[in-house]
């Protein structure tokens, strides 16, 4: 279970999350819903340690943590960017295996293993050795979900999924996030897509913004 | 002609081997220098930056030849004193380490911030990312404006005649001087044009490379 307590991010003198409480549980999906410019993706780059707090504090199953610190060694949180940012120098399995044996120091084998299996159940096998701009947008969007799952995060952030995806991709993603819900994975979606939203989150967080 | 060119070839090889010798040790210390005050100027410690800007300002505000001049004639007068070689090698360094810090600090500017962030949130050291991640794609970026100082920096090289030192240039125009004749100095083009072509070669392969990624 997440816990966000009292989280104030101002940018210079404006206020832009003000006093923000609020609970994640294990295996649900919270949307954060709202209009352009009322602090979703601020919100996000909070809870993804992007962006400094100004106060407040994030506690992950009671304990505290800053999602700032940049060496903790288990990964609580991890991120699908809304422009997926995958490493164009990298095939799709060196995007995947990077972070997983660099800063985990897991085994490669292990890893390419581990990464064949979930881009098998992300439709993404046969793949592997392709470089980024060889793929369409939304399978960089299930590589870039790969990528944040090998570092077996607690939960998984996106930041406004469908955004780029044309309207049948977006039932797609969708079904991604249900079934990464079926295996037990705690999901944060920041969206100002009201459907997709209702379509699957359990708890929708609306936030509004501050004048 | 066929045995005044052999007659005089020794001396024009000898003269390539010293060119050729300038342009290694300037492009394999000036390159990776060149990449660290490229960091250097994107740097947040804003002091670093005013002094770099001020040495690439210095480095590409006046000529070269100026600079060999003040290395080799220049600074012994402060006490500092270089062999012909060494000056002309530290001088070749200080310059080119200028246009390669700029022309690295153009790269590293381009690689969108959100691949930092990216690499952050995998939780990868700033080490990690600048070598797997940001490195690579600044050398891509990089390469062309890299290639073209390459090309300069053999020619560049002929102007190390200036403190006395037998380059390729200075063995074709002794040759021409003492012989009276056009035979060196079109061979001395020649030399340069292979080995620009040689450069030119290497930089295209080097680039069809880089180019299995986007």
């Amino acid at each position: 279970m997440l816990e966000i307590k009292n989280l104030t991010k101002k940018f210079g003198t404006k206020t832009v999350i003000d006093d923000l409480s609020m609970t994640v549980k294990d295996n649900e999906i919270m949307a954060i819903v709202g209009p352009s410019g009322a602090g979703k993706t601020t919100l996000l780059r909070c809870i993804t340690g992007l962006e400094h707090v100004n106060s407040g504090e994030f506690f992950w199953n009671g304990t505290k943590f800053d999602p700032a610190e940049t060496d903790q060694k288990n990964t609580i949180i991890g991120v699908v960017f809304q422009d997926y940012q995958l490493f164009p120098n990298l095939t799709v399995m060196g995007n995947i295996t990077l972070a997983p044996t660099l800063v985990k120091k897991e085994p490669l084998s292990k890893v390419t293993t581990d990464a064949r299996e979930l881009l098998k159940r992300l439709g993404l096998e046969g793949k592997e050795s392709l470089y980024p701009y060889q793929l369409s947008g939304g399978q960089k969007q299930r590589v870039a979900i790969v990528r944040a799952l090998a570092m077996s995060p607690k939960i998984l952030c996106y930041d406004e999924p469908t955004s780029a995806l044309d309207p049948a991709l977006r039932d797609e993603v969708a079904e991604i996030i249900l079934s990464l819900k079926k295996q037990e994975m705690t999901q944060i979606v920041v969206t100002h897509d009201m459907d997709f939203a209702q379509n699957v989150a359990d708890e929708i967080k609306r936030v509004e913004q501050i004048d | 002609m066929i045995q005044y060119i052999e007659q005089i070839l020794p001396a024009l090889l000898s003269g390539t081997k010293m060119t050729l010798s300038i342009f290694f040790w300037t492009l394999i210390v000036s390159i990776p220098l060149g990449a660290l005050v490229g960091m250097g100027l994107i740097s947040k410690f804003k002091p670093l930056v005013w002094l770099l800007n001020l040495y690439v300002w210095l480095m590409r505000g006046t000529p070269l030849l100026l600079q060999l001049i003040f290395v080799f004639y220049g600074l012994p007068i402060l006490g500092i004193i270089f062999e012909r070689y060494d000056a002309a090698i530290f001088a070749f360094i200080l310059n080119y380490t200028a246009y390669f810090g700029e022309i690295f600090r153009g790269g590293f500017q381009s690689v969108p911030r959100g691949q930092f962030e990216s690499a952050r949130v995998l939780r990868l050291s700033y080490g990690q990312t600048i070598r797997k991640i940001i490195i690579p794609q600044v050398f891509k970026i990089v390469l062309p404006s890299i290639g073209n100082e390459v090309i300069n920096l053999v020619k560049d090289s002929s102007l190390v005649y200036v403190i006395g030192l037998g380059d390729l240039l200075r063995a074709g125009n002794v040759a021409t001087a003492r012989d009276v004749t056009l035979i060196p100095l079109i061979l001395v083009g020649i030399i340069y044009l292979a080995l620009t072509a040689v450069c030119t070669i290497v930089l295209k392969i080097i680039e069809k490379r880089s180019n299995v990624w986007q």
